[in-house]
């Protein structure tokens, strides 16, 4: 077991009072998985991590992270994991390889060693030519990697990394998928967070979710969107007045739910959507029903999310509470 | 040793990235020059009164309170420099190593020290064509208490800087301490010139009896009370200034 936390709880003073940002929260993770930490800004997912990467101390709950036990042997922790933080981790002004060189040293890399490592890595992820370059003057995308590079120098066992594609173009978060798919291929198990329902979907071997410092659902993507109850069907129809008819026609498939007509269209949730569909076209074909079209969705974790939490993980922002904000902008301070 | 390595690898990059941008130092160095080609004239004409009786050479009075402001000043705001780090998630990157918190400090203190020494011996070198005159051993015990007195402030500034971790905190409190410190160090002009009342408050300022310590050591007076007492408090200084940074480096990044 990489990492293995039981009750976690960390409680931050704000000027409202104090804010339980996590509350108890139980997780495994095994050898060589990717696992995402998914919910809204505030939910916890950061002072989770910074929890388990010894930077801040759980106001009660134990973990063994990396084969040490957090509270007894932090400095054990830190020499197994590599950790790579929202906000970046080197000085704009500093020269790249430079920073990766220092940061490998201070894990007792010697000098040597962690220049051919450090310029090993550059290569491998895709930072060719850019070792003496100063960080201000590398894109986005190129000071992510700079950041993974930093985190993976002493060749930890396992990597934290805390929201790695946020800000970043389309192609550059496409590009850094490759290269944290990349990081199991090493042998290395990451355990990242994101608040991105595709990039959950896209990279995780299991997904945690968290709301409100709580963990309310774990399993693979699949898995979990198996919990909703099937597929979205919307069928369009050419005449709105034979909706009834249609909505009728619905109601009688085995597991069809919330059944609703909307002007010429009729939306349903089903299991399988795609194999019942073909039987459903023929019936109401022999009605003689003409149609417009016929769309089928399989849920998106943002279902999911829904249906564990109530509410949509996409405006997070308008019911994401101020004081769990405070809490968690506190937990990076 | 694991820490010396360490703060060793922590003041080698510190070190690199002042020399890279030497500005900053150039720039810290610019205040005394001024004060000594600017303010050090107006002494003159009074300089006989203020070292009563002991020499005729204003910059003997003022330099050795020249460098002693060097060392406080030039350390104070090298917080604003840690923020900046900070803000680069440096110091977060730093924490997650395995490295001891107190090298973490220490190699950046150490860098500030030698930034200290260096533009104390330049101070004294541009001093040297205006009549500057001091044994030598009472010049080295004198940059030895400049770098005692750097690492104090630069660790006092530094435990500052990660508590507030704002420079719009920082500013303002550290400005607030500097101002009072100064004039009451008697670095400008000599205390003992002042009313009775006004030299019982600066007794109350280590930093002046730092100064009255570092001015006897010019004047070759190595054993005397005044630079004794200057030496006694610089060390307390430094020995408090130490703990309390030591002490916010573990707590704050635990």
């Amino acid at each position: 077991m990489m990492i293995e936390a039981r009750g976690l709880v960390r409680t931050f003073k704000t000027k409202r009072g104090p804010v339980q940002a996590v509350q108890g929260v139980d997780l495994d993770v095994t050898d060589g998985e990717i696992v995402g930490f998914l919910g809204p800004n505030g939910a916890g997912k950061t002072t989770t991590l910074r929890m388990l990467a010894t930077l801040i101390t759980p106001t009660s709950g134990t973990a063994t992270v990396a084969g040490c036990d957090l509270g007894k042997d932090p400095v054990g922790v830190r020499r197994g994991i590599g950790y790579v933080p929202q906000s970046g981790s080197t000085l704009p002004e500093a020269v790249a390889g430079d920073e990766v060189v220092d940061h490998a040293r201070l894990y007792g890399v010697p000098k040597a060693k962690a220049i051919a490592d450090g310029r090993r890595l550059f290569e491998e992820l895709d930072l060719p030519g850019l070792w003496r370059r100063q960080c201000k003057t590398l894109s986005g995308g190129q000071r992510r990697r700079l950041d993974i590079v930093m985190g993976l120098v002493h060749d930890p066992k396992l990597i934290f990394l805390d929201e790695p594609t946020t800000g970043l173009d389309p192609q550059a978060r496409a590009n850094l998928w490759e290269h944290i798919r990349g990081l199991r291929d090493r042998g290395a198990t990451v355990f990242l967070t994101t608040h991105y329902l595709d990039e959950a979907d896209a990279l995780c071997d299991r997904i945690l979710v968290i709301d409100h410092g709580k963990i309310v659902a774990s399993g693979t993507p699949e898995q979990l969107k198996q919990q909703v109850s099937g597929d979205a069907v919307r069928i369009s129809l050419a005449d709105a007045g034979q909706a009834p008819e249609v909505s009728k026609i619905v109601r009688e498939l085995e597991g069809a739910v919330e059944v609703e007509t909307d002007g010429d269209v009729v939306g349903f949730r089903i299991p399988r959507g795609g194999s019942v569909l073909p039987g459903l076209l023929r019936s109401i074909d022999a009605q003689g029903i003409e149609l417009q079209g016929v769309e089928v969705h399989r849920p998106t974790l943002d279902d999911v999310f829904l249906t564990m939490t109530g509410r949509s993980l996409r405006d997070e922002d308008t019911t994401t509470p101020a004081a769990e904000k405070d809490a968690e902008k506190e937990a990076v301070a | 040793m694991t820490v010396l390595r360490e703060t060793w690898i922590v003041f080698h990059r510190a070190m690199r990235l002042s020399l890279r941008n030497p500005m900053w130092s150039i720039l810290m160095l610019s205040q005394p020059l001024m004060y000594l080609f600017l303010f050090g004239p107006l002494l003159k004409p009074i300089t006989a009164q203020i070292s009563q009786g002991t020499t005729t050479n204003p910059y003997q009075v003022f330099i050795p309170g020249l460098i002693v402001q060097l060392g406080m000043f030039g350390a104070m705001f090298v917080g604003f420099g840690l923020i900046a780090e900070y803000r680069a998630g440096v110091i977060e990157a730093d924490r997650v190593t395995p490295a001891s918190r107190i090298a973490l400090m220490a190699g950046r203190v150490l860098r500030d020290v030698v930034v200290l020494v260096v533009q104390s011996i330049l101070l004294l070198v541009a001093a040297l064509p205006l009549g500057l005159r001091a044994p030598w051993g009472g010049v080295l015990l004198s940059l030895v208490i400049v770098a005692l007195l750097g690492a104090t402030f630069a660790s006092l500034s530094y435990s500052v800087a990660l508590i507030t971790k704002s420079e719009d905190a920082l500013a303002p409190l550290l400005n607030g301490i500097a101002m009072p410190l100064l004039l009451l160090s008697g670095i400008l002009l000599p205390m003992q010139i002042g009313p009775t009342w006004l030299q019982r408050l600066s007794d109350i300022s280590p930093l002046k009896h730092v100064v009255n310590g570092v001015r006897a050591l010019f004047r070759g007076d190595i054993g005397s009370s005044s630079s004794l007492w200057g030496l006694f408090w610089v060390v307390l200084l430094t020995v408090v200034g130490l703990a309390v940074g030591a002490r916010t480096f573990r707590k704050e990044s635990a």
